[in-house]
């Protein structure tokens, strides 16, 4: 388990990176915090001509709320986040997701713009993305590019970036006041992938619900807005019938895939025991 | 003995505090050669191939490459190991003329660094013709199944029907007869430190000398000797300080000793092999996955009459010693710690293509009692028993011990109903009972289950040759197998100051502080005051075929040899004070760190004091007695006896006993089991330090629930192999552990100076059952019986969606 031979780069600015990233004609991975990209080089299965390192790019790492939304540096740990109170104010559910990410160790040098880069659709912080419709900050030779989480994820461990370009921010809207959100998870151990999670986010007015957004992790290529059960919801209110009906309406939203820990049945029924286990608590946390 | 002030306390472990701050000594730390090289071993993608050729060229073309063997070098320079059936399977330390699983060695290249080997190993070309592959042991057998080996003409390495008492009988006198088929996963240990061995040649003495993690058995030396073709005392094993966990993994790492040592004998230079995490899932060493048809009769008032086991142990690609220990590593309690007497048990040992199988904690124990509770209760369930009552009833009880079992077992001491009784009044078992039918009653899935063993220590080698025939082992030919022996030094140098000295390979289960306790107690030391050097070398140390640390010897076999060595030389210190006092022998006593008079009137010499005058002043020793201070002794068990006629092997020496009781419940809509409470008593003889016996207990029960919930070492029906990391073979952590609440019986072992049995391998054994039973409970109300693991949430929800269905539709029709 020792990687092949690479090129290594350890700029100290983003535009040497992209310099750097660009010499390589795609030939050359971004390593961040290194949770993932390393054990795929030490397996051999990703054999990279040249990686370019991130983790000296100081100018990468930073909270900041600005028009609406709340801004995150590529290169800020989950460890940061977890404990930001910026975003425990204004994101609670990224908060929470936080606490579903691998184990301590792995937080403290994994990033939110690796994770999100790597787009493993069993990662929380993919279906945030998606169930907040945030965006992302990539930068190329071109320039910079402003990528929305729907147009972001392509297939398993495939993004839009181009093979050039780096994802510098993540751009997540700040989350209304009295919102109701929460993450529900299923995995066979504590800090694994998730088997099925579902992010789920509620704006209530008395029984009505005037938003509903609900995004998976782990049920099929890449995280799926369930926007079908959400309209549900922004239809029928918040009624148990409607969360019932909502559930149903995820297990035929998702198209899960099997592998050795979980069937693709399992799957889709988890979509739909976690999509109520998910609504019903971010009701319950939601004022209005 | 003095008095015990040492044994029976938590004495903190020595080794932690190097282990701690990152001082052990492990094999991958250990320089002994200067000049090292690496090696990086190329294994087999395919399950099942002719080799037809290899291309080393580019591999040898890439700078810093050393050199490399195939499997030709192997073929020509090496013999088979043996192999513990007649079958005629030529397992040799790398695949020669074909590969049977994936990950199988092929060759090894050797470099100046481990970076380079692995780009050179990744540059070897092997030309391979695939061949049809099979990995089910039941469809293994099937006559249209490719065949593995085809001097043996079918895949079963070996089938053995063993009979005892009368069990047809039993079976027409039964008023109820049950049978069940389970199914029992393959998974292994992973511990924390892979395998590792450097291998030095040197060709002017013409010794090989190898570094490894090796844990034993020794007999293990004399094999891999004879297949590198050298004389035994031209083999040299040594063994580092500290060994980072095993669990019977380690034992299976001799034919690593024997490539690598070619490799180095080969290339002319010294080289390092430290197994990688991938390597060590795809090819290191597992249990069998098992097909087990059980068959139970009984009375109707719960009396068991008689078993039947018909087991398919799979062994993967070849049969590797010492396998078929699978099989029949259990003998002599076979029955678990039932009184019924008759028995048969057919057992076929099976070649697929997987990787190799092994001793691993438990040793097929996990597997027996996963068959045997389950089946038990099974029989509670038919009959309307509470499943203790129909355990209760079954027992041995106190009064039979020694017990001998209708397999030949002798059990050695215990009181199984009071250990019963503990863990049903631990786990406030009754009341368990009434909390699960208010919840029942609301549609929860609360489940209660039970597991006893009997928990074997120490084995006797003999029971190996359980696996042939009584014909071929009459033959005159034949050479009888029988034994358990370990060996201890204690030395007293001039200032008085006590070392002790073994063999014993410990991997984490602080032998050194155990060795310091029972030194302290016997010498009227403090721990502290005793220096433990616990390092095998072959050369130096003394051992025999049966020694090492596995089937939870040291807690009676290492612990005796020292206890004994103390002795030895108590005795001469007495005799050596009586001559300096001009007293009789009998006069005196060695009490408190000194030879005293009995009377307690008059002088005393004190360990130092004697010490001083012995290595200073010989004229002043006693006509015939040897100078210096040191005793050696070799504990060996005498019960340890070779198999019989009638098949019947004592296959352990000491045997300990445990009762579990588990609480769980099921989430109707995930699937997820959560453990609600775990009781676990264990009767293993006296405890020489109660905390290091619940860190095995704890260890063990973990052990169990990952082969329960979580690990399994998966193959598809291609043979290939889908568990390679740690994403895929799942171990349980900290987070996965339940609270265990843990007690101990007493029931000294009257085999052991000390009284004390093994207890290393404990609820790794019972974790399986248990749990499985809770489950099963947990369901009842669907009809579910676990007969399968581990149990995934995902096939377990399975289960019980189809359950749901068939129970809708059945409702439907009525």
């Amino acid at each position: 388990m020792k990687p092949p031979k690479f090129e290594y780069h350890a700029p100290t600015t983003l535009d040497e990176a992209v310099a750097a990233l660009g010499r390589y004609g795609g030939d050359a991975k971004v390593l961040a915090g290194g949770q993932s990209l390393m054990p795929l080089l030490n397996f051999r299965l990703a054999r990279p001509a040249a990686l370019v390192d991130l983790n000296r790019v100081a100018s990468l790492a930073y909270i900041r709320e600005q028009d609406g939304q709340v801004r995150f540096g590529a290169m800020t740990r989950q460890r940061t986040i977890e404990f930001s109170p910026v975003v425990a104010q204004h994101l609670p559910l990224l908060k929470e997701a936080t606490r579903w990410v691998g184990h301590l160790p792995i937080r403290t040098r994994g990033t939110i713009g690796g994770s999100i880069a790597h787009a493993d659709p069993s990662a929380e912080y993919p279906a945030v993305l998606a169930a907040l419709e945030g965006e992302v900050v990539a930068r190329g030779a071109k320039g910079d590019r402003v990528i929305r989480a729907a147009d972001l994820f392509q297939t398993y461990l495939t993004t839009n970036l181009a093979p050039d370009e780096i994802l510098t921010e993540v751009r997540l809207p700040a989350m209304p006041a009295g919102v109701g959100y929460a993450l529900e998870e299923f995995a066979r151990r504590h800090g694994d992938f998730a088997i099925v999670g579902i992010a789920a986010m509620v704006v209530r007015e008395g029984q009505r619900c005037t938003m509903a957004r609900l995004a998976t992790a782990g049920a099929g290529p890449v995280p799926v807005r369930l926007r079908a059960a959400e309209e549900i919801l922004e239809r029928d209110g918040l009624g148990e019938a409607a969360i019932d009906a909502a559930a149903r309406k995820a297990t035929e939203l998702v198209d899960p895939d099997a592998d050795i820990h979980a069937s693709a049945d399992y799957r889709r029924h988890l979509a739909g025991v976690l999509t109520k286990r998910a609504l019903t608590r971010a009701i319950g946390v939601a004022r209005g | 003995m003095s008095e015990a002030r040492w044994i029976g306390k938590s004495v903190k472990r020595v080794e932690d505090a190097r282990l701690l701050t990152g001082r052990g000594t492990y094999i991958d730390d250990h320089p002994p050669v200067a000049n090292v090289c690496h090696a990086a071993i190329v294994r087999s993608p395919l399950p099942h191939a002719a080799i037809r050729g290899y291309d080393l060229s580019a591999a040898l073309a890439l700078e810093g490459v050393v050199g490399a063997i195939t499997g030709a070098d192997v073929a020509r320079h090496t013999k088979p190991f043996s192999v513990g059936v007649t079958a005629p399977i030529h397992y040799y330390c790398a695949a020669t003329d074909r590969v049977r699983f994936v990950g199988e060695p092929v060759a090894v290249v050797v470099a100046k660094n481990r970076y380079v080997a692995e780009d050179a190993a990744d540059l070897v070309r092997v030309d391979y013709g695939p061949l049809p592959v099979v990995v089910d042991p039941e469809r293994a057998l099937d006559t249209t199944a490719p065949v593995l080996h085809e001097a043996v003409g079918s895949n079963l390495a070996g089938n053995r029907r063993l009979v005892y008492g009368e069990p047809d009988r039993a079976f027409r006198e039964a008023d109820v007869v049950l049978t069940e088929r389970f199914s029992f996963p393959k998974y292994g240990s992973t511990p924390i430190e892979t395998y590792g061995v450097i291998a030095r040649w040197d060709p002017i003495d013409g010794v090989c000398t190898v570094w490894s993690n090796f844990m034993g058995p020794f007999i293990m030396h004399p094999l891999t000797a004879r297949v590198l073709g050298l004389a035994e005392n031209k083999l040299r094993f040594i063994v580092p300080t500290d060994i980072g966990g095993s669990f019977g993994i380690k034992s299976s790492i001799y034919p690593y000793i024997a490539l690598i040592a070619l490799a180095a004998m080969r290339l002319s230079v010294p080289v390092k092999w430290i197994e990688d995490r991938r390597e060590h899932l795809l090819a290191s060493s597992s249990g069998t996955d098992r097909v087990a048809y059980r068959e139970l009769a009984a009375r109707k008032d719960g009396t068991i009459l008689g078993m039947r086991f018909k087991w398919l142990d799979n062994v993967g690609g070849y049969i590797r010693s010492p396998e078929p220990g699978c099989s029949f590593r259990p003998t002599g309690n076979f029955v678990g710690p039932y009184r019924f007497q008759h028995l048969e048990v057919d057992a076929s040992v099976v070649m697929t293509n997987k990787s190799l199988t092994g001793p691993n904690r438990g040793y097929a124990c996990g597997h027996l009692y996963f068959e045997t509770e389950g089946m038990m209760d099974r029989l509670a369930d038919r009959l309307g028993l509470d499943p203790a009552e129909v355990r209760r009833k079954n027992l041995v009880q106190p009064d039979q011990f020694p017990y001998r079992t209708p397999s030949g077992g002798l059990y050695d001491s215990g009181d199984y109903p009071a250990v019963l009784e503990r863990a049903l009044q631990l786990a406030r078992y009754d009341e368990l009972r009434r909390e699960q039918a208010k919840a029942r009653a609301t549609g929860r899935y609360v489940g209660i289950g039970l597991a006893l063993a009997v928990d074997p220590s120490v084995s006797n080698m003999g029971y190996v040759a359980t696996a042939l025939d009584p014909q071929f082992r009459a033959k005159p030919e034949y050479l009888p197998k029988s034994g358990a022996v370990d060996a201890a030094t204690i030395k007293i140098d001039p200032l008085g100051r006590v070392i002790a000295i073994l063999g014993t390979t410990p991997q984490g289960q602080g032998h050194q502080t155990v060795v310091s306790q029972i030194v302290a107690d016997e010498l009227g030391l403090a721990p502290q005051d005793v220096t433990v050097v616990d390092e095998m070398d072959t050369f130096t140390r003394v051992w025999s075929i049966s020694s090492g640390t596995y089937s939870s010897r040291f807690g009676s076999v290492g612990t005796s040899a020292v206890a004994l060595a103390a002795r030895k030389l108590k005795a001469k210190l007495v005799e050596y004070g009586a001559h300096l006092m001009e007293l009789p022998v009998a006069s005196l006593e060695f009490r408190d760190g000194a030879v005293r008079p009995r009377s307690g009137k008059g002088p005393s010499y004190s360990i130092k004091d004697l010490a001083g005058r012995a290595h200073w002043n010989t004229e002043s020793l006693p006509e015939g007695m040897e100078p210096a201070l040191q005793a050696t002794a070799v504990f060996g068990f005498t019960v340890a006896k070779a198999v019989d006629a009638q098949d019947r092997v004592n296959s352990s020496n000491t045997y300990g006993f445990i009762a579990e009781v588990m609480a769980v419940e099921v989430d109707p809509e995930t699937a997820a089991i959560q453990i609600l409470r775990y009781v676990t008593v264990h009767d293993a003889g006296t405890i020489i330090n109660p905390m290091i016996a619940e860190g095995q207990i704890y260890g063990g029960a973990l052990h169990g629930l990952g082969g329960a919930l979580y690990e399994e070492l998966a193959y598809d029906e291609h043979g290939q192999f889908l568990t390679g990391t740690f994403m895929d073979y799942l171990v349980p952590t900290a987070s996965e552990a339940p609270q265990i609440d843990i007690a101990h019986i007493v029931s000294p072992s009257p085999l052991t100076p000390l009284g004390s049995k093994g207890l290393g391998e404990s609820s790794s054994m019972t974790v399986p059952a248990v749990i499985a039973n809770a489950v099963s409970d947990a369901l009842a109300p669907l009809g579910i019986w676990i007969n399968e693991l581990p149990m995934t949430p995902s096939k377990l929800w399975t289960a019980m969606a189809r359950a749901c269905r068939s129970h809708a539709k059945s409702e439907g029709q009525r």
